[in-house]
């Protein structure tokens, strides 16, 4: 940690102009916002996105301009937006950014300049995906998985320009998270500051950390594939394309393998999950600790989990494949390594709910999308032991109740811990609390509203019904009872959907209205609280790096007045405060 | 307490969900019950686990919400050392919960990759959007195909100097029939993009991918008429690539082979009807029925019933005389005079001009 001394002698700049301070801004709080504002943008299209064909799936026809093509153009860029453009750059851009530095006592990323190019890069990646939408034929509709040979054959909508600006996108996205990447390991590892050892780092930091390093090993297998698929598709190689004719025609492709796309997909894919869900499981740990006033359970053992996670993440990319034709027997070994990847989960799952145990529990809205995220992610826990065990897997896949179980697991639960995390920190990061009473409505409307779109929806997987269908109504296997069903879904999201009108009131809102909240409003001890001010300024800590003294959970030591002791007050100065009892 | 309660309400109405609701799975049709029988176990201990852990965070909501600031000074919440025993304790019995669900999968799945031996292989085809089906024919083994032998008279692409393949049946509609009590072994081809070969009251379901063959097994048990639906994402009609597949009793099945053409009879046969034969096999190895029926009913094109000669609304509220010019047009430059109503969701077919003759023919032949 030599770099810590440098740290400190460092002369704090502090950029003056408009443009170098809220544009090309090289402070990661201002990064972080860049980050989190598109990211919520392109967030709010895939919603709508979203809204548009659950009304075709609910309502047959009652769109106008809903037609075949147009509806595989929205799941597509539903699914993508989601995924990467949302919650990867909300989780590693946004909330990495801002949380690492104040959270480990740095002054600032380890590369600033670095990280305002990924900042960029990430926008532009957003706005040439956006271009899909206003190039002949369209975004492409190849699903978000963009499985060869269809994402690049006629019979695809988007097959002309789409698919190219999709792939081009998808590369320019991972050189933004690979910037991004690079500078929060490296910040984790080298510019800590005095006394904060890695076990004293908060889960937070540790989600995000190891979903990083997840991200820099996994990215590159889909830059590769991105890559090959581009010259398939644009010179006419056959890296993912056998021989095989199309429309009826005779191809040029010949000797490709599709499956290898699927390896290289899922290689990336698999640990993507994890990319979204450790740092959701970090954030989560850390809100039910402050929340409920104890330590977090069994931090330790909640540290190896996070790694052992990430780890087996990367040997059981297959589970998304048992169905693809693939060798048989490969099923043996991943439906193994899945289940066991359930155990480091379960006790994650357990050591949270041990948090509550013999807590103080405030019930905040934070603290209430705690509760729900654990849940949630409960539910869309134990469907996945359905579909990683090969077998039963079989009947389920590419039916309803996979897409019930993703979205569970890390579409709404996910999403769960961004509203709970912003609720939090948004008083750290503008100085004011969010509205209770819009944040209490938007929490229950969201909370019961996924649940009623999400729960009954696997059993429509049960029964059979396919995915990815423009129309399901002519077959005969499919009762009314299950139209019916779908039309109630849509009715519930469409309700979630509109609900989250209140949250961006409310963040708008609170940001220039709300409520002062001075510095520390949760009484929290992790470090990113103990700031000289709020918001943080340009170098976080004024002119001496703080010390640190302990871990990030001590909440109601005995014999201590206050219920929880920073991070960076020092034995002496505890043992100045403590209460005769 | 809100949260408490509403969880409470969540849990017990999701409980009765699973027992009272009209979606449960397809009567099974094959000896994959055993399938059937995983999922009781699956759900039922990830039932118990659910329904314990929310209890529990119930109970702790209740017992242990703040009550407002302490009188004595002591803290409300308690600052209790780890317990490594109970961790290891919760690890260990989520371990076996694990355990009781991967066993007796694996054990079902062991029995799915062993193909039984006197299995019937049958083939199935899968194009942009549509299902076709090859029998081994009387030596039992399926001949030799290749995808570049693929023509307008050998849409199957079968080697036509492999001798196995010489009796193999083909059967160029959507329509399968099996016998019931015999396993067959479905070997999977597909022709152009992935498709999925799936008939909800079998359970089983494999990938079809071009450029290998795949493949998985089942013994019919229960006579009827089955749905295929394709479930592997297939492009712009992936929806409606439907097809059927009939489990028979064994008098009926022979009785429906022996009409079916073996592939060196379709080699020589060729009668001349003025291409009306030639335009709907190259409307079948297109992919058109996928898109535009023969029946009159509406699909993602205007039906061929009766579209000869008719009148057709155009999106700018103009009229067109459905000839042979037009249709022409219409299949080599789709986008170009596009009826009302209708999505432009065809790609351009660049056929040649006699092909396009023998396609007009057909559409002409459907009154």
């Amino acid at each position: 940690m030599a770099y810590v001394h440098d740290a400190e002698k460092e002369a704090l700049h502090q950029p003056h102009s408009f443009w170098s301070k809220y544009v090309w801004s090289q402070d990661h709080k201002v990064i972080a916002i860049q980050y989190s504002l598109i990211a919520i943008f392109a967030g709010i299209i895939a919603l709508v996105l979203s809204a548009m064909m659950r009304m075709q799936i609910g309502f047959p026809g009652s769109l106008e301009f809903m037609d075949a093509n147009t509806y595989y153009q929205a799941m597509t860029m539903h699914g993508m937006i989601m995924v990467i453009y949302l919650l990867t750059a909300l989780f590693l851009g946004g909330f990495g950014n801002y949380m690492i530095p104040l959270m480990v006592g740095a002054r600032d990323m380890v590369f600033p300049f670095v990280n305002m190019l990924s900042v960029w890069f990430y926008f532009l990646s957003v706005i040439i995906l956006l271009a899909s939408f206003f190039v002949p034929g369209g975004p492409t509709g190849a699903g978000w998985t963009l499985y060869p040979p269809q994402a690049i054959t006629a019979g695809t909508p988007g097959m002309e320009w789409g698919i190219i600006l999709m792939l081009v996108s998808l590369l320019v996205f991972i050189i933004a998270a690979t910037m991004g990447g690079l500078n929060y390991v490296t910040t984790v590892i080298q510019a800590r500051t005095y006394g904060m050892t890695l076990l004293r780092m908060p889960l937070t930091v540790w989600g995000i950390f190891m979903a990083t390093i997840l991200a820099l090993l996994a990215f590159p297998a889909l830059f590769v594939s991105g890559v090959m698929m581009l010259l398939d598709r644009t010179i006419g190689t056959s890296f993912f394309m056998p021989e095989m004719i199309s429309m009826g025609q005779q191809t040029d492709y010949d000797g490709g393998s599709p499956i290898l796309f699927q390896h290289l997909f899922w290689f990336f894919g698999h640990p993507e999950v994890y990319i979204v869900a450790l740092p959701a499981f970090g954030m989560i740990s850390d809100i039910l600790s402050v929340h409920s006033r104890k330590k977090v359970f069994g931090y330790k053992m909640m540290v190896w989990a996070i790694v052992a996670i990430g780890v087996l993440s990367f040997i059981v990319w297959a589970h998304h494949m048992y169905v693809s034709g693939m060798n048989p027997y490969f099923g043996f070994f991943f439906a193994t390594t899945t289940l066991i990847i359930a155990v480091p989960t379960a006790i994650k799952v357990y050591n949270w709910v041990l948090t509550l145990w013999k807590g103080d529990i405030h019930m905040t809205v934070p603290l209430l999308f705690a509760v729900a995220f654990i849940f949630t992610f409960l539910a869309g826990g134990l469907t996945g032991l359905f579909l990683g065990n090969v077998i039963v897997d079989i009947p389920l896949s590419d039916t309803y109740f996979v897409v019930a179980h993703f979205h569970m697991v890390m579409g709404v639960a996910p999403v769960l811990v961004v509203f709970g995390s912003i609720y939090h920190w948004f008083p750290k990061i503008t100085g004011r609390m969010m509205n209770d009473k819009i944040g209490m409505w938007h929490f229950w409307i969201t909370f019961l509203g996924t649940y009623a779109i999400y729960f009954p929806m696997h059993y429509l997987g049960i029964l059979g019904m396919p995915r990815r269908y423009y129309d399901s109504t002519a077959y005969e296997f499919i009762p009314q009872s299950a139209h019916d069903l779908n039309a109630f879904i849509t009715i519930a999201a469409l309700i979630v959907g509109a609900a989250q009108v209140l949250f961006i009131y409310n963040m708008i809102h609170s940001a220039f209205k709300g409520k002062e909240s001075g510095p520390n409003p949760w009484n929290a001890a992790s470090l990113e609280w103990q700031t000289p001010q709020t918001p943080p300024v340009h170098g976080n800590w004024g002119e001496k790096l703080p010390v640190v003294h302990r871990w990030p959970y001590d909440y109601s030591v005995p014999g201590v007045k206050e219920d929880f002791v920073p991070q960076n007050v020092s034995e002496q100065e505890l043992e100045a405060n403590k209460v005769k009892l | 307490m809100a949260l408490a309660i509403i969880l409470v309400v969540l849990l017990i109405g999701s409980t009765i969900f699973q027992f009272v609701n009209p979606w449960s799975a397809t009567p099974v049709a094959s000896n994959w019950g055993s399938i059937d029988n995983i999922i009781v176990i699956t759900s039922v201990i990830t039932g118990i686990f659910f329904v314990g852990i929310t209890l529990f965070v119930v109970y702790a909501l209740v017992k242990f919400r703040h009550r407002g600031p302490s009188e004595n000074g002591q803290h409300q919440a308690s600052y209790e050392p780890d317990s490594k025993k109970l961790e290891w304790w919760l690890t260990g019995i989520t371990t076996v919960g694990i355990c009781a669900l991967l066993a007796p999968g694996l054990v079902v799945y062991d029995d799915f990759v062993h193909v039984p031996e006197g299995a019937t292989e049958v083939e199935v085809v899968g194009k942009q959007w549509m299902w076709s089906f090859r029998l081994p024919g009387e030596d039992g083994k399926l001949g030799h195909a290749k995808v570049k032998l693929i023509g307008m008279d050998n849409p199957f692409g079968l080697d036509p100097d492999d001798p196995n393949g010489q009796d193999d049946l083909l059967i160029n509609t959507n329509v399968l029939h099996l016998p019931i009590d015999k396993p067959v072994k479905m070997v999977l081809r597909s022709l152009d993009v992935l498709h999925n070969f799936y008939v909800p009251q079998i359970r089983a379901k494999m990938d079809m991918v071009p450029g290998q063959v795949s493949y998985f097994w089942f013994t019919p048990t229960k006579e009827g008429r089955y749905e295929i639906l394709c479930a592997e994402y297939c492009g712009v009609a992936h929806y409606n690539m439907k097809g059927h597949m009939i489990i028979d009793s064994a008098e009926n099945y022979q009785a429906w082979l022996s009409e079916q053409p073996t592939f060196a009879s379709s080699l020589v046969s060729g009668s001349d009807d003025g291409g009306v034969e030639q335009g709907r096999q190259l409307a079948e190895s297109s992919g058109c029925f996928a898109c535009h029926s023969i029946d009159g009913s509406k699909s993602l094109g205007p039906t061929w019933k009766g579209l000869f000669g008719k009148t057709e609304v155009l999106m700018d509220g103009t009229t067109v005389v459905a000839d042979e010019a037009y249709l022409k047009e219409s299949i080599t430059d789709p986008n170009a005079k596009m009826v009302k109503d209708y999505a432009p969701v065809m790609v351009a077919y660049p056929l040649s001009d006699s092909q396009l003759d023998a396609l007009v023919e057909y559409i002409k032949s459907t009154p």
